[in-house]
């Protein structure tokens, strides 16, 4: 028997509160999870500052790795012995669920939005480069690694294999979203993920969904919604996000400061300050090492530092307005100016922040050829898109969502002794209403 | 504060209108390709690079009264046309972007179709690879498109423009 064939002698099991159990009887799987590289994302949690809102939210991008391997594994044998499934591509798909995370870091989006880098790419790496995961892969054949890595960066011929990790709906989006509404302990965001994948159906290059299975999609659909505003977009987690990104921000430009030293040499940063981060440094640095500078900074001479890396470390974070940056531009202009004379400084405590800042979405159609829609197979074979036949999905992706806020310490202008200056700052931001208070 | 949004505003101030989302996708990936600091992420989709983070931006722009949006409905699908309002006009004389000119850039991207951007910019998605494996790859990913040899030839010569 081949290593690609490769059978535990019993079934293995984890216990997931998800999906009940995530079964495994592939040795290559087995082995897969069993690499430092994979173990890693223990230490990386799922939603990064989202616990500071939902305390229950602690779940790592292990625990999701696995749940999204268990749901292909269990589509792949709905479609067993369906037409157009391809069942040589088992395993290659069964990897690319488990490993279409690897590449995340800790807190990744603010990271990559302020280092400028790509989580993706760092996922290609680990995949094709000098690691355990990759003398896994090639173990299974010469060349599968690439493979793997293609299914995930969505460039692998077989497209019916590509959209079972990554579409409209997906195993990813549908682990996720169950798995952070358990952990968030919201009520919204459940689906029935059986009744979806019974429906689901591969055809040619994408997998499409019968049309008397349009009901369990439409809550789907819902679900992704609500998640989106009610826990992605929760503007207490934005408010810590953006004092993350601050903190990052600050230390990247004191380091590049000609009058500056560190206390305590930020080594698991160098890399990502001087922007040549090597796979090696990217797979060192894990929350708990993020957790340990951002107390450590707390002892450092620049007050600015010091004062973010206590207000994420103790969740005192920001309180926010609604902002609309067109009818408001010359009153974040004024406040610039203001938050500069009270010597507080605006590039760090003055943030507006958009929904576009954000990696996640709710479902759009879109046009023709701008991204490949949920399509229902209907009685007469013919492929619909979803929202033309479902009045609740249309409602929902023909809605105009956006948001903007705009975040401050609220504290610090409390405490201002100038009071003709406190009265003006206060006047622009409560006069676009009342100041929400962070719970 | 907002500079992405208004590097994007900037943009329509330069090619004045876009018929349809997928040709405005690919013309800002392309940009940025030509290291124009666009910082939308992109990632590879069923119809070639595609931003989510450029869909919800223009969505934003189009709900804050800057961008302009007409749906237009064709024979099974609809498009959308963007330009640029005088608000939002407006609002980019009050930033000071610091961006190359690309004008050029944007006027040989407005004459080609979304078919052919669609072919440059897979193109260019895997340009960190020799021509002849582009050239496999784009018929690994987009069999269903059928380019020709000559329309890849035409793609090769267009990049070298358009990069310069």
């Amino acid at each position: 028997m081949t290593y690609k064939q490769e059978q535990l002698s019993e079934e293995k099991v984890f216990k997931d509160p998800v999906h009940r159990y995530v079964h495994v009887r592939d040795r290559v799987i087995w082995d897969l999870i069993a690499t430092p590289e994979f173990q890693r994302l223990r230490r990386i949690k799922q939603l990064g500052t989202t616990n500071l809102t939902f305390h229950g939210a602690e779940h790592s991008r292990f625990n999701h790795s696995l749940g999204v391997y268990e749901i292909v594994r269990r589509i792949i044998s709905v479609f067993e012995d369906r037409p157009h499934w391809n069942k040589e591509e088992r395993l290659l798909c069964l990897c690319a669920a488990l490993l279409h995370d690897l590449g995340h870091g800790p807190f990744s989006h603010s990271f990559e939005k302020v280092f400028k880098l790509d989580h993706e790419i760092f996922t290609q790496k680990i995949i094709t480069g000098d690691t355990e995961i990759n003398r896994v892969l090639e173990k299974v054949e010469k060349g599968f690694s690439q493979k793997v890595a293609d299914v995930i960066a969505k460039t692998y011929q077989d497209k019916l294999v590509v959209s079972l990790i990554s579409s409209q709906i997906d195993a990813d989006r549908m682990d996720y979203l169950i798995r952070d509404a358990y952990f968030t302990g919201v009520s919204y965001g459940h689906f029935d993920m059986e009744r979806i994948m019974r429906v689901m159906r591969p055809m040619e290059d994408q997998v499409v969904i019968k049309s008397t299975g349009m009901h369990a999609v439409e809550d789907y659909i819902m679900s992704r919604y609500q998640m989106y505003w009610q826990v992605y977009f929760h503007p207490v987690t934005r408010s810590a996000e953006v004092i993350l990104s601050k903190i990052l921000h600050r230390a990247k430009d004191l380091f590049e400061a000609d009058d500056f030293t560190f206390k305590l040499e930020p080594t698991h940063f160098l890399s990502f300050f001087r922007g040549d981060v090597r796979l090696e440094e990217y797979l060192k640095l894990d929350e708990s090492i993020v957790y340990y500078y951002f107390q450590a900074w707390q002892d450092e001479d620049d007050v600015i530092l010091k004062d973010l890396c206590e207000r994420f470390m103790n969740r005192r974070l920001f309180k926010y307005v609604e902002f609309n940056p067109n009818l408001q531009m010359k009153d974040w202009m004024e406040l610039y100016t203001l938050f500069q004379q009270a010597d507080i400084n605006p590039e760090y405590y003055l943030v507006v922040d958009s929904s576009s800042d954000l990696p996640y979405d709710f479902y759009r159609p879109g046009e023709e050829e701008e991204r490949l829609p949920i399509h229902l197979l209907m009685p007469d074979r013919s492929l619909k898109e979803l929202s033309r036949h479902s009045d609740i999905v249309e409602a929902i992706s023909g809605k105009k969502r956006t948001d903007h806020k705009l975040y401050f310490p609220k504290d610090r202008i409390e405490a201002l002794t100038d009071q003709s200056l406190k009265k003006k700052i206060i006047t622009i931001l409560y006069g676009q209403g009342e100041v929400e208070d962070v719970r | 504060m907002l500079d992405n949004h208004a590097k994007i505003i900037q943009f329509f101030s330069v090619a004045k209108e876009v018929t349809g989302r997928k040709k405005l996708q690919k013309m800002i990936y392309i940009l940025q390709k030509c290291n124009i600091p666009f910082e939308e992420k992109y990632n590879f989709h069923f119809y070639g690079p595609y931003s989510e983070e450029l869909t919800l931006r223009i969505e934003e722009l189009c709900n804050l009264g800057f961008l302009h949006e007409v749906k237009e409905e064709k024979s099974n699908y609809y498009q959308y046309n963007y330009t640029l309002t005088s608000d939002g006009e407006e609002f980019l004389n009050q930033f000071h972007l610091d961006m190359p000119d690309y004008t050029e850039k944007v006027n040989l991207l407005r004459e080609k179709s979304s078919r052919f951007l669609e072919l440059v910019s897979t193109m260019l998605y895997f340009d960190h690879l020799p021509l002849e494996d582009i050239i496999e790859k784009v018929h690994t990913v987009k069999p269903k498109q059928k380019y020709t040899k000559e329309e890849m030839e035409e793609a090769v010569r267009f990049i070298n423009e358009v990069k310069q």
